[in-house]
């Protein structure tokens, strides 16, 4: 897959509510649209994405086709242990992109 | 002889019938829209058997939109999102797109606040619906109307 950006505050007080917002580039190709030759592109799209933290999950989503091209996905969670957040963008290939934050939590 | 003649050559009414009842078969195959009835039948296997109440949804969406290869959505469940009261899962539906699903998003207790934002495309001007679950097993629902001015998926 491509280039991902995130953004996670680097620290964080025990019990705070932070905000974590996360971008993939990828086409996610409906399946619905016909290529130059006429033909449909076959679909390929992200159809799921998991956050954990420290393992445990914080966050998913089952995604669709009527999910835009470079899926973002803004969401909260409460910081409660300094580690790591993991975040995984799994494809219609089998594929899965993994990327990672480091968060110290006070 | 003549009679024959004649019914091969002009058509009669059965045969225009048929014919455009055939037509109309074509038209309904092609994999255009989901329908309202789509929509339904998504949000019901959602639901699984529980009747979403109006309320407690809120969809921030543009009523007007000028592109619908890219629209910020932001859902918004006014819940405590504590271990006795949280959003389980939010289902965001849409109309007339190609499928009736968006996306489900699965919360949790840690999760905060009850607010996830993201982009969504649009094939068309239509009505988006969310779905939330809370945890206690209850559905809270809401709609937005909006207006697309270039529907996206119409390019290749």
């Amino acid at each position: 897959m491509g280039r991902a950006l995130i953004n996670v505050p680097p620290k964080a007080r025990k019990g705070q509510v932070i905000d974590i917002k996360a971008l993939v580039s990828h086409p996610m190709e409906t399946g619905y649209r016909t290529g130059p030759d006429g033909a449909l592109v076959p679909r390929d799209i992200i159809n799921r994405f998991l956050v954990t933290w420290n393992g445990q999950e914080i966050f998913s989503a089952d995604l669709f086709p009527a999910i835009a091209a470079n899926p973002y996905f803004a969401f909260t969670t409460i910081a409660q242990e300094s580690g790591t957040i993991t975040f995984r963008w799994f494809d219609d290939k089998g594929n899965a992109q993994v990327e990672t934050a480091a968060i110290v939590v006070e | 002889m003549i009679a024959s003649r004649k019914s091969l050559l002009t058509p009669n009414r059965r045969g225009l019938l048929a014919a455009g009842g055939g037509l109309v078969g074509l038209l309904a195959l092609r994999p255009a829209h989901a329908t309202a009835s789509a929509m339904q039948e998504a949000m019901k296997a959602f639901c699984a058997g529980v009747t979403p109440q109006a309320g407690r949804v809120t969809l921030d969406i543009p009523p007007l939109v000028e592109n619908g290869n890219s629209v910020p959505l932001t859902v918004r469940v006014e819940a405590a999102m504590t271990a006795q009261e949280h959003v389980r899962r939010i289902g965001v539906f849409n109309e007339r797109n190609p499928q009736p699903n968006i996306a489900v998003f699965h919360l949790n207790a840690r999760s905060g606040r009850a607010e996830v934002a993201t982009r969504i495309r649009l094939g068309d001007s239509q009505i988006i619906a969310a779905i939330a679950e809370l945890s206690d097993g209850s559905l809270w629902t809401a709609t937005a109307e909006l207006v697309v001015t270039l529907p996206a998926c119409v390019e290749s």
